[in-house]
C-alpha cells in the first residue's frame, strides 16, 4: 500500500514537471506549427542557469532563481526566434531542422561551460522537512511542485481565455489568415509565445532541478516526455498537455518501479493506442 | 557529358586503395557507409515528403542485433546478418503502421520519439545491450572465405555493397512505383482520385527504406567492430538528415555527396575541436538558412547559369 501512495504521489510530481515542460511546446506547436526540438534544451539550460545561480548565492529563494531563469531563458528564445525563425517563415521543414541545431548548439556550449559531471540543485530549506500524507512521509517539495504545475495550468488557462492577448492568440491559432486580415500582429505574437513557451520551459528546468539535477543528456532525456506528451494529449491543446503529462508522469514512475528496464517501451504504448484510435491525440482538434 | 561524369565518379570510386594510405581507405568506406545511409533516409525525406527523424533506429537496430547474435548467441555472421536486416525490415514495417498515422510534423514528432526510445533502451537495458559500454570485441564476417581484416578489403566490399544499393534505389526510384511516391509526395489527394492508395505507397517506401538503413547499419557494425548507444541517438539521425538536405534532398546522388561532406567535416573538425555537435548545429543553420535547396542543386544551378551566358 505504501509502495502505491508514494509512487502516486511521485507520478503527480513528474506529471507536474512534465506540464511545465510541454505546456509551452503545445503552446508553440498550437499558434506557430513549429515542433520546437529546442525545447529540451530551453529546459537543460534552466535548470543548470539555476543550479548555478542558487550555489552562488545560498540565501536566494528557488522562486526568484526560476523567475530569474525563465525570463533568461525567454529572452534567448525570443533571440533565436526573432533573428532565425522569422526568416524561415515559408519553410516549416527548415524551422524544424533549426530548432534542432539550436537544441545541439545549447546543449553542447552547456557541456562546454558546465562541464559533463551533474550538478545538483539544492532543495529549498524551508521545504526540507518531509510532509506526512495519510500517515505517509514525502518530500513536501514534490508536493509544492505539483502545486506549481496546477498554478501554472490555471495561470495559463487564465491567459488564454480571459484576456486580449489569449483571445489573440487563439484567433491566430484558428485561423491566421484571417486574424492578420483583422489587425492582429500575428508576427509579433509568434515571438510573444515563443518567449512564453521557453520562459516556462526554462523555469521548470529550474523548479525541476532539485528532483532531476542538471546534467548533460538532460534535454535528449526531457524532449521525447514531452513529445510523448503532446501527441497522446493533442497538439496544441492546454488542457491535453494537462492531462497528457499527469498520464505520462503515472506510466512513467509506475513503469520505472516495476519494470525498470522496459519503462522506456511502457512509455510508448499510449503513446501508440492513441495514435492508432485518435490520431489527433485526446484533446486535439487538428491532426498534426 | 553525363557518361563522363559517370566514369569519372566510378574512378574515383576505385582509386583510393590503389593510391591512398590505410587512413584515406578508411576514411572512404566510412563515406560509403554514410552514404547508402543518407541515401535510404532520402527516400523518405526526397521522394516521399516523409521527413523522419528517427532513421538511426534502423542502423542503430540492424546492428545491435547483428553484434548480440554474434559475440553472445554464437551465430555465424551469414545467419545474423539474414536476422538483422529481417528484423530491422519488420521493425519499420510496424514504426512505419505507427508513424504514417500522421503526416508533416507528426510524422517527424513520432518518428522522434520512437527513435529516442529505443536510444533509452539501449542505454538502459545494460544486461542485454551493455548500456554505456557498448558491445566491443567484435569480428567482421569472410564471405567466400575472404578476410575483410585489411581496409582495402573492407572497402571493396562496401563498395561493392554500395554500389548494388545505390543501383537498387535508383531502380527504385525511377519506376512506375517511384512516380507514384513522387505524385503522393506532391499531390496525395490527387494521387488517391486516381486510385493509388497513398498509404500503401509511403508505407511501402518506409519498409524499403528501413531496409537500406539496415543494411548500412550491419556495414556500420563490421567496419567499427563495435556498437554503442549513440549510434541510435538524435544526433546520429540529425546527422544523416544535414547530409541529405546539404546534398540536396530529392536528387539521387546529392545525399551520398552531402553525408560525405558532413562526415569529411567530422572528422577533420574532431582533430582540431572537440565540440562536434556545436559545429553540426551551426552547420544545419547555415544550410537552412543560405542554402536551404543543397549543394547539389545549388550548384547544378550554377553550372546551368555559366553555359547559359557562354552561349
Amino acid at each position: 500500500m505504501q509502495f502505491w501512495i508514494i509512487q502516486g504521489l511521485n507520478s503527480l510530481s513528474l506529471g507536474g514537471l512534465l506540464f511545465l515542460l510541454s505546456s509551452g511546446f503545445s503552446l508553440i506547436f498550437g499558434l506557430m506549427r513549429l515542433a520546437n526540438l529546442t525545447h529540451g534544451a530551453f529546459f537543460m539550460l534552466g535548470t543548470y542557469l539555476g543550479a548555478t545561480a542558487l550555489r552562488a548565492y545560498s540565501s536566494l529563494n528557488i522562486w526568484v532563481a526560476a523567475l530569474g531563469a525563465g525570463i533568461a531563458v525567454a529572452a534567448i528564445g525570443g533571440l533565436f526566434e526573432r533573428l532565425v525563425l522569422t526568416r524561415l517563415k515559408t519553410n516549416p521543414l527548415g524551422q524544424v531542422l533549426v530548432t534542432l541545431g539550436m537544441s545541439f548548439i545549447i546543449s553542447d556550449a552547456c557541456l562546454m561551460l558546465w562541464g559533463g559531471d551533474s550538478i545538483p540543485v539544492p532543495t529549498p530549506q524551508n521545504l526540507q522537512a518531509p510532509t506526512r500524507v495519510f500517515g505517509f512521509v514525502f518530500p513536501t517539495y514534490r508536493l509544492v511542485l505539483v502545486g506549481c504545475a496546477i498554478g501554472a495550468a490555471i495561470m495559463l488557462y487564465f491567459l488564454m481565455e480571459r484576456t486580449r492577448l489569449g483571445a489573440m492568440i487563439r484567433a491566430g491559432v484558428d485561423d491566421r489568415q484571417m486574424a492578420r486580415a483583422v489587425g492582429i500582429p500575428v508576427s509579433n505574437l509568434f515571438t510573444i509565445v515563443f518567449c512564453l513557451g521557453a520562459g516556462i520551459a526554462g523555469a521548470g528546468g529550474v523548479l525541476g532541478g532539485p528532483i532531476l539535477s542538471a546534467y548533460p543528456g538532460l534535454d535528449a532525456d526531457m524532449l521525447p516526455l514531452a513529445l510523448i506528451v503532446v501527441i497522446l494529449g493533442g497538439i496544441g491543446s492546454l488542457l491535453g498537455a494537462f492531462i497528457g503529462s499527469f498520464i505520462i508522469g503515472f506510466i512513467y514512475t509506475f513503469g520505472t518501479a516495476l519494470f525498470p528496464e522496459l519503462a522506456y517501451i511502457i512509455l510508448f504504448l499510449p503513446m501508440i493506442f492513441v495514435i492508432a484510435f485518435r490520431p489527433q491525440g485526446l484533446f486535439g482538434r487538428v491532426g498534426a | 557529358m553525363k557518361w563522363i561524369g559517370v566514369a569519372l565518379i566510378a574512378s574515383s570510386l576505385l582509386l583510393p586503395p590503389l593510391i591512398a594510405g590505410d587512413f584515406y581507405i578508411n576514411l572512404a568506406s566510412q563515406i560509403l557507409i554514410a552514404g547508402i545511409f543518407a541515401l535510404s533516409l532520402n527516400l523518405l525525406v526526397g521522394f516521399g515528403g516523409m521527413t523522419s527523424l528517427g532513421h538511426a533506429s534502423y542502423l542503430g537496430v540492424a546492428a545491435y542485433i547483428s553484434a548480440l547474435l554474434t559475440s553472445r548467441y554464437g551465430f555465424g555472421h551469414g545467419a545474423a546478418a539474414i536476422i538483422s536486416i529481417a528484423g530491422t525490415t519488420a521493425m519499420a514495417a510496424c514504426f512505419g503502421v505507427i508513424a504514417l498515422r500522421a503526416s508533416g510534423l507528426g510524422f517527424l514528432m513520432i518518428t522522434l520519439a520512437l527513435s529516442q526510445v529505443l536510444w533509452g533502451l539501449a542505454y538502459r537495458m545494460s544486461d542485454v545491450t551493455n548500456g554505456d559500454n557498448g558491445i566491443a570485441g567484435l569480428t567482421r564476417p569472410m564471405p567466400f572465405g575472404i578476410s575483410l581484416e585489411s581496409p582495402a578489403s573492407f572497402y571493396w566490399f562496401a563498395l561493392i555493397v554500395a554500389s548494388f544499393a545505390l543501383v537498387m534505389m535508383a531502380i527504385f526510384v525511377s519506376s512506375a512505383f517511384g512516380s507514384s511516391l513522387k505524385g503522393v509526395r506532391d499531390q496525395p489527394r490527387r494521387m488517391a482520385a486516381l486510385g493509388f492508395n497513398p498509404w500503401l505507397i509511403r508505407w511501402i517506401t518506409f519498409v524499403y527504406a528501413g531496409f537500406w538503413g539496415g543494411v548500412s547499419g550491419l556495414l556500420y557494425v563490421y567496419y567499427n567492430k563495435y556498437i554503442h548507444p549513440t549510434s541510435l541517438s538524435t544526433t546520429s539521425s540529425a546527422e544523416a538528415l544535414l547530409g541529405v538536405i546539404a546534398g540536396g534532398s530529392g536528387t539521387l546522388g546529392g545525399p551520398a555527396v552531402g553525408a560525405a561532406l558532413v562526415l569529411l567535416l567530422k572528422n577533420y573538425a574532431s582533430a582540431y575541436i572537440e565540440r562536434w555537435n556545436m559545429l553540426l548545429g551551426l552547420v544545419f543553420l547555415f544550410i537552412v538558412l543560405v542554402m536551404p535547396a543543397g549543394l547539389v542543386p545549388g550548384f547544378s544551378r550554377l553550372t546551368a547559369q555559366l553555359r547559359r551566358e557562354s552561349r
